[in-house]
């Protein structure tokens, strides 16, 4: 099976039913992506495919049709995508396993919405956090619409 | 940032413990209660000054944080007391947790468990606190708890900078053949009365070198440049670019994966397993046998974690019968006989209840709270390798000391032979004390030939094995004296946290554990005069595993004693705020008073507000805070639609204020998420609840504006992580009623009224 990550062609050979989350973390080693729950209730594994946010956990990867990126594929290079910058700003993480999916969950938001409302946060930001770090993720977004980038 | 990186990299992998050679150094000034681990692990070129302190010749500054980060802040707030006094800059600093050693023991953790209330300075507990503190020392528990890192860290980690500052001026004076007295220092630089300048680093083989005859002075807090302001978190960028390494994450060579299938019902054993079928899933390699004393079951051993959880499936587990009743039910009935029988023990109070009720109306009521389990983020695991008899064990823990011993005891093996590598925790919460994890990693890793193995939990066993928030009934009677609290006969009846603890991590002495205090926690050391008290606990015993759970008995007592409050409140005819103030009469009780007033002001409270619309008010001291929070609820549209929370927190100290508002936040959440809807049941003796869809906590929408502000009334530092939560149930109980005239006094409220969750 060929996989397309963050930029990088990779070849596996997995059980077609193995969910993409643990292709990443236990074949190719790509961190990023968290387990949390294992059937897409947390979003903790979220990356994107296609641009799209998907929980990994509950995606065969034989199913992936797509490039892949994940967290460590969303900076350019050295430069930290404008949602991470908002995300230090704000002081967003506590526990910080959850942020991740978090940010590119954030990410997929502003691409399809450049300046949402409080209801648009609302509505796709379904993402669990213990930390309970919600106040500021809502204002990081806000405040990454309006950053150039 | 060649040492530091150095360091790390082999502080984590845990390969330099022993290795590197260069030049170590025994010198440092503390009390010296332990040797300071440091010296055996330092790179060439690397110096330690005191267990917290390392400056590189290059002029490299690691500080040694030996608390766990699970998201609190902690490291940044323990580098920064240390900053303070060491004459460097927050940018000039790099932390590392450091390892498992006798020396990073917390005092303050066990202070606080003296069965005294926070505020009573009386002789006998300031001794039976001291008395405690040496407990600790003797146990060496390097635990993270209790909300108590920066009071533990408040001296030592400013001595620890105070300390190295003074030996670097000594070796700066000594170059330059002046008194140490003229010399200052700035960005990690001495600095002479002619402008000369040393740095740190090129000081720091000569300054190990130096012993103090004294302690250094420790600044007045009005000199302070670093504390009482808010710092930039020192882990951010790691934990927005996906390179915080968590247990789950560790990866090493030849590293085998694992899972484990516990007994669902406590303290049962297996009564049939097909390992053939475990085994005949592809990846799996190996089914082994836990047999340990938090738990029995199996560890599944495979090629990778998603082999290993399929083979878990396919074990198909049958277990015994458990000890205890099959269902809540049947354990809520065991609960309530034991209220009928003799209390176990009491604690504070005053007075004479029993009489001062003879022909008063009395008022009474029953509240109930659920088992709760912790749901960190990050689902159980660790990764451990056993070789020529000593054990590495990659663990986010809480307490890395009490793992060592405890692993130790079930392979046969010193603690000085295991070496606890702690990496990031994905959310702690109490949960992350345990030794269930440590043992069952150990015990896998014992079975693999010598090579890693990581075990990962799935999310199911993770629910169903948690050590929970305790179960509790309460029975409460009060009467009043011209609308006036004038007697409470306060029941609890809960398992004792400690005896449960004890069990899984020194069963030999489980029976000797002291009464728990934590049943009463947050009742009876309130800040309250009552004419006539009683506050009694009921004990109970059963295999359920029990454990601390964000503000442990306060998490209990909190809601309980402040719904009741209200409740005294609305019978007496009285505003709730103005009775509590009215009780709060012992000048002791000043932050309290000075935190409701607070909060009341920034909710406005008494304001007209619209019909099906209320406020509800509580307060908690625990940790040593003072905690006031207001909820106000819209119900018009049918739903509980929560629509602010403010709160007013008095730590007396705030050495970080954006950290403390974002602990503070944070609590609020978790005990919301609880109040509306967690809880823990159970039916055929085992736990009912298995992941996110049918044991959920808050997201984005459902969270409300939260507005925190902080005050310094109170005169004893306290703790950040935990004291926001114990008031916030309540608080919305009051809220429920002031809007709808309906009481909540079981929990969660959302098995009686329906949120609105946005």
């Amino acid at each position: 099976m060929e996989l397309q990550v963050n930029g990088e062609r990779h070849l596996v050979e997995v059980p077609a039913d193995m969910p993409l989350l643990w292709v990443l973390r236990d074949m190719l080693d790509i961190k990023g992506p968290k387990f949390g729950c294992g059937v897409g209730a947390c979003g903790a594994c979220t990356v994107l495919i296609n641009g799209v946010p998907t929980r990994t956990c509950v995606t065969a990867a034989a199913d992936v049709d797509g490039e892949i990126t994940t967290i460590e594929g969303l900076p350019d290079g050295e430069r930290l995508h404008k949602v991470q910058e908002a995300w230090i700003k704000h002081e967003v993480p506590q526990c910080g396993y959850c942020q991740s999916g978090q940010i590119l969950a954030a990410v997929a938001l502003l691409e399809e919405v450049p300046q949402p409302t409080d209801a648009d946060i609302d509505a796709v930001m379904t993402n669990l956090c213990r930390c309970g770090t919600y106040p500021r993720l809502r204002a990081a977004i806000h405040e990454a619409a309006g950053m150039e980038g | 940032m060649g040492k530091i990186a150095k360091y790390t990299r082999r502080g984590f992998l845990g390969l330099g413990l022993a290795a590197a050679g260069g030049l170590a150094v025994g010198y440092y000034y503390y009390k010296k209660p332990y040797p300071n681990p440091l010296p055996d692990t330092l790179a060439e070129g690397d110096f330690s000054f005191t267990p917290y302190v390392i400056i590189g010749s290059d002029n490299t500054i690691t500080i040694i944080t030996p608390r766990a980060e699970m998201g609190q802040g902690i490291h940044t707030t323990l580098a920064a007391l240390v900053a303070e006094e060491l004459g460097a800059d927050m940018d000039q600093i790099a932390t590392e947790h450091g390892p498992a050693a006798a020396a990073y023991y917390n005092g303050a953790m066990l202070k606080e468990g003296a069965p005294f209330p926070f505020f009573e300075d009386g002789f006998i507990a300031e001794t039976a606190r001291g008395a405690m503190g040496v407990l600790g020392k003797f146990l060496a528990l390097q635990v993270t708890g209790g909300s108590s890192a920066a009071i533990d860290g408040f001296e030592k980690m400013r001595e620890a900078g105070a300390t190295a500052r003074a030996v670097l001026l000594e070796a700066a004076a000594k170059r330059w053949g002046v008194d140490a007295s003229g010399l200052t220092t700035e960005r990690a630089e001495v600095i002479n009365q002619s402008g000369g300048r040393l740095t740190y680093g090129d000081l720091a083989s000569e300054a190990a070198k130096l012993t103090l005859a004294k302690p250094p002075a420790l600044k007045d807090p009005s000199e302070w440049r670093i504390l009482g302001k808010s710092q930039p978190r020192v882990e951010l960028h790691e934990k927005v670019t996906g390179a915080a390494i968590y247990g789950i994450d560790v990866q090493l060579p030849d590293m085998l994966y694992a899972t484990v299938a516990m007994s669902p019902r406590f303290g049962a054993k297996a009564k049939s397993a097909d390992e053939a079928a475990a085994m005949a899933v592809p990846g799996v390699l190996n089914v082994v046998e836990i047999i340990t004393t938090t738990g029995y079951g199996f560890g599944i051993i495979a090629s990778n974690t998603w082999a290993a959880f399929e083979g878990a499936r396919a074990l198909a587990l049958e277990w015994e019968a458990a000890d205890y009743p099959a269902d809540t039910t049947g354990l809520k009935a065991l609960w309530n006989e034991a209220l009928d029988k003799e209390a176990s023990f009491t604690l504070g109070g005053e007075g004479d209840p029993e009489e001062a009720m003879l022909g008063a109306e009395v008022i009474e009521a029953n509240y109930s709270l659920p088992y709760l389990a912790h749901t960190t983020m990050e689902p159980m695991n660790a990764t451990a390798q056993f070789k020529d008899g000593k054990l590495d064990l990659w663990l986010g823990t809480q307490a890395p000391g009490i793992a060592a011993m405890a692993t130790a005891k079930l392979l046969g093996i010193e603690p000085e032979d295991v070496n606890v590598i702690t990496t990031r925790l994905g959310g702690g919460f109490g949960r992350r004390t345990e030794v269930d994890v440590p043992l069952y990693t150990a015990a896998i890793a014992a079975q693999t030939g010598g090579k890693p193995v990581k075990v990962t939990w799935s999310r199911e066993e993770d629910i169903r094995h948690d050590t929970y928030r305790p179960m509790a009934e309460a029975r409460l009677k009060a009467t009043l004296k011209d609308g006036m609290p004038e007697a409470l006969d306060y029941r609890v009846a809960a398992p004792s946290i400690n005896k449960s603890v004890m069990r899984r991590s020194f069963p030999e002495f489980a029976e000797r554990s002291n009464p728990d205090r934590s049943i009463l926690d947050g009742s009876f050391d309130q800040p309250f005069s009552w004419p006539h008290s009683r506050f009694a606990a009921h004990q109970i015993d059963t295999d359920i595993p029990v454990g601390f759970w964000r503000s442990v008995g306060n998490s209990i007592n909190g809601f309980v004693h402040e719904s009741f409050l209200d409740e005294l409140a609305a019978a007496g005819g009285q505003d709730p705020l103005a009775m509590r103030l009215s009780m709060m009469k012992d000048e002791r009780h000043a932050p309290a008073r000075e935190a409701l007033k607070a909060v009341a002001a920034m909710a406005n409270w008494g304001q007209a507000l619209p019909e099906g619309v209320g406020q509800g008010i509580a307060h908690t001291l625990s940790f040593g805070t003072w905690v006031a929070e207001v909820v106000q609820v819209d119900m018009r549209g049918g739903a509980v639609k929560v629509e602010k929370i403010w709160a007013v927190a008095d730590p007396g100290m705030v050495l970080d204020p954006a950290n403390f508002e974002a602990q503070i936040t944070s609590a609020i959440i978790y005990g919301l998420s609880a109040a509306i809807g967690q809880e823990i049941t159970f039916d055929d003796g085992r736990v009912m609840q298995e992941n996110f869809y049918d044991y959920d906590a808050l997201r984005m929408a459902g969270v409300p504006p939260i507005e925190v502000a902080l005050l310094e009334n109170s005169p004893r530092m306290g703790g950040a992580g935990e004291p926001g939560t114990p008031p916030l149930a309540a608080a919305l109980g009051n809220a429920i009623f002031a809007a709808s005239g309906q009481r909540l006094r079981a929990l969660p409220f959302g098995n009686e009224v329906e949120f609105d969750l946005g």
